[in-house]
């Protein structure tokens, strides 16, 4: 790595002057948050473009947060941020009120064993043993042989693994690797757990399972889980709040449900599409009949969310607005437990009726997109 | 095999054991200091754990500068070091100091591939696991590179052979000297295909046990 900047004077830094009693007895900040990022800005080479340009977020302890982007928006940049594999040239982090950034290194080494971290390849050690490895952060911490055997007895239930102690990793699937490597990571107990496409490198039944793994060790550990993917899949699956991040930025953020529901972006909507499958097919646009005269045709995608995912919507507006609707594609779906539909709608009549009804049902908090016929 | 007289077997053999001293001991020095230099050029290297230019580029000029002074030249250039260390410049003591100054910058430069071919995944995830730079060193880089460092030590013992025959020039003893003085100078070409025979079985045994070595302690 080269030469890196110092970072910025941040409030602790300056505390660090007011001396060693009074830096122990104040944390960096006032934030409830478990992990608080504040203005990251990253930029790799002098002159190119910022890898991260003015990041901030905060994740709620207990939550799975989770963070999708395309290839290169700066999401490994970000999440590598957390536990300062990777120094911004500017910004905050603090992880439960402490500020990583004014720490020294014994003391940031120290931190680091708070935050574990999973990894798409895994980067499990090829010669140790599926408990060797899950004993690695046990013994760079110092402890004793006795305490390293009994905690790693303890955790390799916890991930399935207890047939597969002696094992080499060549010898296990890539679900089996990314569980010693989950076990790896929480072997220290952290109370952050970092995933960096954790489940990129595996095929869906096997990412389902170990997204299942990773909610139940959350439930049961009370971790924070910070993941960030390129699969719109992963976030519906197990993520409470997301975030849609595009050339260093965060764009879009909510609860998974709204953001599903109701995304506001063009890039979030292009990734919702791929998990929920709005899209009509043009070859099918084509077969639909044409209006009649002095009536219009109008083709809208409808997120039915909320109280009214279940009110017969389209027979009321037909029959209240005089148009005829036709469903060329609809399917209801859940997320984190909560029922949505989606449905593609061409609807027929007078210009005004249609209109008409497509306020009115918008009036009822379902979202309608029109999509170009 | 009328050539091969008691006198003829008593050569042939202490040939065989001052060839293996020299590659043994040179090979054994070569190891115990080339790694700490391919160790120090890989930690200081750019892309390193703690990026030392100063400390690189000097130590990797050295070590270039040695591993392209031809083996015969270098033998010759250090006469004055070899009788510093050996206490003669002449003799199978005195062989072994070019001959492991030689595999000390090969085998440091080997070792420094080794060590670069380590998945930096792995290096990675020790560092967010707290690991100090020691720690990362002594507990992820070597353990991993092992299968690479022993798999580059048997290259340069093979090719130690090669050069210990050279060695023959500074009357340092061995196969090759023994190939050349008697199976060339007297004319006894028995005497020179059993060298060539004992050489190829000694290379092709160190390969074996080196290749077996490296599948031992290897898990991928
Ligand atoms: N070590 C580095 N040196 C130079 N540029 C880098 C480095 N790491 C990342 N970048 C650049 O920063 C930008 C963001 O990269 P990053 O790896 O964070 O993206 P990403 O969202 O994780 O992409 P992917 O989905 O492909 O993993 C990219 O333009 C990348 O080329
Ligand atoms: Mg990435």
């Amino acid at each position: 790595m080269p030469d890196l900047p110092p970072p910025i004077l941040s409030p602790a830094s300056t505390a660090l002057h007011m001396g060693a009693a009074m830096r122990d007895l104040s944390p960096a900040y006032e934030t409830t948050a478990a992990i608080h990022l504040d203005g990251l800005t990253r930029r790799f080479a002098a002159g190119g473009t910022l890898a991260l340009d003015g990041v901030s977020l905060d994740v709620a302890p207990g939550e799975i947060f989770g963070i999708v982007g395309r290839s290169g928006a700066g999401k490994s940049t970000l999440i590598r941020c957390v536990n300062l594999l990777e120094r911004p040239d500017a910004g905050r982090i603090a992880v439960f009120g402490q500020d990583l950034l004014a720490l020294d290194e014994p003391a940031l080494r120290a931190a680091r064993r708070g935050i574990g971290m999973v990894f798409q390849h895994f980067n499990l050690h090829t010669r140790r043993t599926v408990s060797e490895n899950i004993a690695f952060p046990l013994e760079i911490a110092g402890l004793s042989r006795a305490e390293i055997r009994a905690r790693v007895a303890e955790i390799l239930p916890l991930v399935g693994l207890e047939a597969k102690r002696d094992a080499w990793p060549a010898q296990l699937s890539g679900g089996q690797k990314q569980r010693v490597g989950i076990a790896r990571a929480l072997a220290s107990r952290p109370k952050i757990l970092l995933c960096d496409e954790a489940t990129s490198a595996l095929d869906p039944e096997t990412t389902a399972e170990i997204l299942e793994l990773i909610r139940g060790l959350r439930d049961r550990l009370e971790l924070t889980v910070l993941l960030i993917t390129h699969e719109m899949g992963v976030v519906k699956a197990i993520c409470d709040q997301v975030a849609v991040m595009e050339a260093g930025r965060i764009i879009e953020q909510g609860r998974v449900f709204d953001v599903f529901t109701r995304p506001d972006q063009p890039t979030t909507r292009r990734f919702v599409a791929e998990v929920i499958g709005h899209s009509v097919p043009p070859s099918t646009i084509a077969r639909l009949p044409p209006p009649r005269a002095e009536e219009i045709r109008r083709l809208a995608q409808v997120v039915f969310a909320g109280p009214h995912s279940t009110r017969a919507v389209v027979s009321e507006a037909s029959r209240d607005f005089g148009i005829d609707i036709n469903i060329v594609s609809g399917r209801v779906d859940e997320i984190a437990g909560e029922p949505f539909g989606v449905m593609a709608l061409a609807a027929y009549g007078p210009a005004a009726a249609v209109e008409a009804g497509f306020a009115w049902m918008r009036g009822l908090g379902l979202t309608v997109t029109e999509i170009e016929a | 095999m009328s050539w091969l007289t008691p006198t003829m077997r008593d050569l042939l053999l202490e040939a065989l054991w001052e060839t293996a001293l020299m590659v043994g001991i040179s090979a054994a020095i070569a190891v115990v200091i080339g790694l700490p230099i391919a160790l120090l050029l890989h930690v200081t290297a750019r892309e390193g754990l703690s990026p030392r230019v100063w400390i690189n580029r000097p130590l990797g000029l050295l070590v270039n500068a040695a591993r392209s002074t031809p083996f015969i030249i270098l033998m010759v250039a250090i006469i004055p070091f070899t009788r510093l260390v050996a206490g003669t410049s002449i003799g199978t003591a005195a062989a072994i100091v070019p001959l492991a100054l030689a595999a000390t910058a090969f085998l440091a430069r080997l070792f420094e591939n080794a060590l670069h071919e380590v998945d930096k995944g792995v290096i990675e995830a020790a560092r967010a696991m707290g690991a100090t730079r020691l720690q990362i060193v002594t507990k992820v880089l070597v353990p991993e590179a092992l299968p690479g460092l022993i798999a580059a030590t048997t290259v340069s013992l093979v090719s130690l052979v090669g050069f210990s025959a050279m060695a023959g020039a500074v009357g340092g003893g061995g196969l090759g000297d023994l190939g050349i003085r008697f199976g060339y100078q007297r004319f006894m070409p028995e005497v020179m295909a059993s060298v060539v025979l004992i050489l190829i079985l000694l290379v092709q045994g160190l390969q074996s046990f080196g290749d077996w070595l490296v599948r031992r302690v290897s898990h991928r």
